[in-house]
């Protein structure tokens, strides 16, 4: 026998066994019911449904009322896509491009569409400021008070991490703010000379 | 209709839509009768999700009642009251012909790298979503199921996605009788896995968060061990002792692209968007299971490359295992274990806010505020 106090991992078998099957069942509902591997819903990985419900061998497509962006690794434009938000504008140019040019592979790809995503925001933040719903920088900080916001935070490690959120989100609101500011200063003074 | 739409990071609002329209033969409208906000939706609604377009709705957990149906639909009825999986599928491509529902290649032009999702930006192929008072469901006769009578519909809302990532993740962790399993996260998908994991035989289940409500409820309703990993200097080295210096058998990553616990990961990931999400909770996971183990992985990461450990994943010769859900591949064994009560989705609803109230709901789940676990979202309810 070798030393019990050398741990599991530098000997053959695992120093405590596990609790046995009567005291598992007896402690935990339902221990057990799928025990079989082989009888797991996803096994094996790859197995054919008797029935998905699909009486079609391709779909039918779905008219496509406006070209629609694809993945240049598609072959075509699926049979069936969301219509939801179709491109527009700039932000609506850079990822189309995103789309054209670099496959899903392409680091390109990925980053043309979060730039496309800040422009999208951007720009419908300035066009929500003339209408009677402006943005603002964070919506539901409402529920900071009904849901308590600092007692849920006590002594939470996140929560330091949180103070960076109000930097991150309305930074550059802030800053936004600031140059319109000092452009408006400029111009102002500009006029008055 | 009402619907909620997405204004730009950390910005949500309720806004008047067009009801949608059917657009293929086999759509269906359904009008929304239960909703949830799931961990994946905090991916989009911080930044975090290549092409989220304003005005997109999200919502890709619901539940609903058949309003409309488009003239190839041979199995719902307009009346039917339906739950809905979370992918979209077709049923027929070379994908879902093998089950792999989550991967189908007929309806997300955008990617071949992910299938189609509702309400998940348009990198999962550009649908509105779920939490909104009526939604297109595409393929009616392929995802959506009738609910089951005697199914509570909070039960049913949560088999739509994060129950059955919870219960696939501990499929993915290949569990034999007698392991040691650990759980990071201890979010909706991670109790579940917790629970789940015992079904399939586990010896031993530990739950690592640091939510005390949350670590709570891994103890009440899983009971499983728990750790906080606040508690410690180094939860890798932690989970070794706990394990007899083996590491843990499985370990599933139930946290995805938000993962706190590393500052310098989390603000480069979740707060800079420097990289796909913070891969903080995955490089614990290869680091606290055992060499030759397995690491599930359900948390979501984006499409942008992440700084995961992968030479420690092959020095260690895991095996790695992750996918989205094939949800409705679960539903029948899973209908099971929750009619016999062995899952017990709806003790995780903490929140239900009224779909005008879903900028605070929002903000409430993010920041983990009022011990919130699960939020749902009442279309109705005024
Ligand atoms: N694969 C799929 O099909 C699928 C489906 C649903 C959800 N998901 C993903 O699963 C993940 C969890 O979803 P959820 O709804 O439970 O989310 P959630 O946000 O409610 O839970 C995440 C939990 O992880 C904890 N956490 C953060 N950092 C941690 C760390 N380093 N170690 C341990 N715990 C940590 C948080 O405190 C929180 O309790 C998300 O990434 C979500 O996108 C994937
Ligand atoms: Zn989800
Ligand atoms: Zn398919």
């Amino acid at each position: 026998m070798t030393d019990p106090d050398i741990p599991s991992a530098y000997v053959r078998d695992k120093r405590t066994p596990p609790p046995t099957r009567e005291e598992l069942r007896a402690r935990i509902p339902g221990w057990g019911a799928d025990l079989d591997p082989a009888d797991r819903p996803s096994h094996p990985k790859l197995q054919y449904p008797a029935d998905t419900g699909a009486h079609w061998d391709f779909p039918e497509r779905q008219p496509e009322r406006q070209p629609r962006e694809r993945s240049v690794e598609h072959a075509f434009v699926t049979p069936v896509f969301g219509t939801a938000q179709p491109l527009r504008g700039l932000s609506g140019v850079v990822r189309r491009f995103a789309y054209e040019r670099f496959s899903e592979g392409r680091l390109a790809h990925w980053v043309l569409l979060v730039a496309g995503d800040r422009i999208d925001a951007w720009g419908s933040h300035l066009r929500s400021f003339a209408t009677l719903r402006p943005d603002v920088p964070a919506t539901g900080v409402r529920g900071e008070l009904a849901h308590g916001g600092l007692r849920s935070r006590r002594g939470r490690s996140d929560a330091r991490h949180h103070l960076i959120d109000p930097v991150v989100v309305a930074g550059p609101w802030v800053a936004g703010a600031a140059v319109t500011y000092t452009g408006v200063r400029r111009v102002v003074r500009a006029l008055r000379r | 209709m009402r619907a909620m739409v997405y204004r730009g990071p950390y910005k949500v609002r309720v806004e008047d839509k067009d009801v949608p329209a059917v657009e293929h033969p086999n759509d269906a409208i359904v009008r929304v009768t239960l909703a949830a906000i799931c961990g994946s939706d905090l991916h989009l609604y911080h930044g975090l999700m290549p092409d989220t377009r304003i005005g997109h709705t999200f919502g890709h957990e619901f539940i609903g009642v058949v309003e409309q149906v488009g003239s190839s639909v041979e199995d719902l009825q307009v009346g039917d009251r339906v739950m809905v999986p979370f992918n979209i599928s077709c049923g027929s491509c070379w994908f879902c012909a093998r089950g792999l529902y989550s991967n189908c290649h007929n309806v997300n032009p955008n990617a071949t790298a992910v299938g189609g999702i509702y309400g998940y930006s348009h990198t999962t192929g550009g649908y509105d979503g779920g939490q909104a008072q009526y939604v297109r469901v595409p393929f009616a006769d392929v995802g959506p199921v009738r609910i089951p009578d005697w199914m509570h519909d909070e039960d049913a809302v949560l088999l739509t996605d994060a129950a059955a990532t919870g219960y696939f993740g501990a499929q993915l962790g290949d569990i034999v009788e007698g392991d040691t399993v650990v759980v990071l996260g201890a979010g909706p998908v991670g109790l579940i896995a917790a629970q789940s994991s015992w079904l399939m035989g586990a010896g031993r289940v530990i739950v690592v968060d640091h939510l005390q409500e949350r670590l709570a409820k891994a103890r009440s309703m899983a009971y499983a061990e728990t750790l906080d990993y606040d508690e410690y200097d180094d939860i890798v080295v932690e989970l070794k002792k706990q394990t007899d210096f083996l590491g843990a058998d499985v370990v599933i990553d139930a946290v995805g692209a938000e993962a706190d616990g590393n500052l310098l990961q989390h603000v480069a990931g979740a707060k800079l968007k420097l990289q796909g999400g913070s891969p903080v909770a995955l490089n614990w996971a290869i680091d606290g299971v055992r060499k030759g183990g397995t690491v599930s992985v359900v948390g979501a990461y984006g499409p942008i490359p992440n700084a995961v450990k992968f030479g420690d994943a092959l020095n260690k010769g895991l095996t790695l295992r992750m996918n989205q859900t094939p949800v409705k591949r679960q539903w029948p064994r899973m209908f099971e274990h929750v009619r016999n009560g062995h899952l017990t989705p709806r003790e995780m609803v903490t929140h239900r806010f009224p779909l005008e109230h879903v900028a605070e709901a929002y903000h409430v789940f993010s920041a983990k505020l009022d011990g919130c676990i699960k939020p749902l979202i009442l279309p109705d309810a005024a």
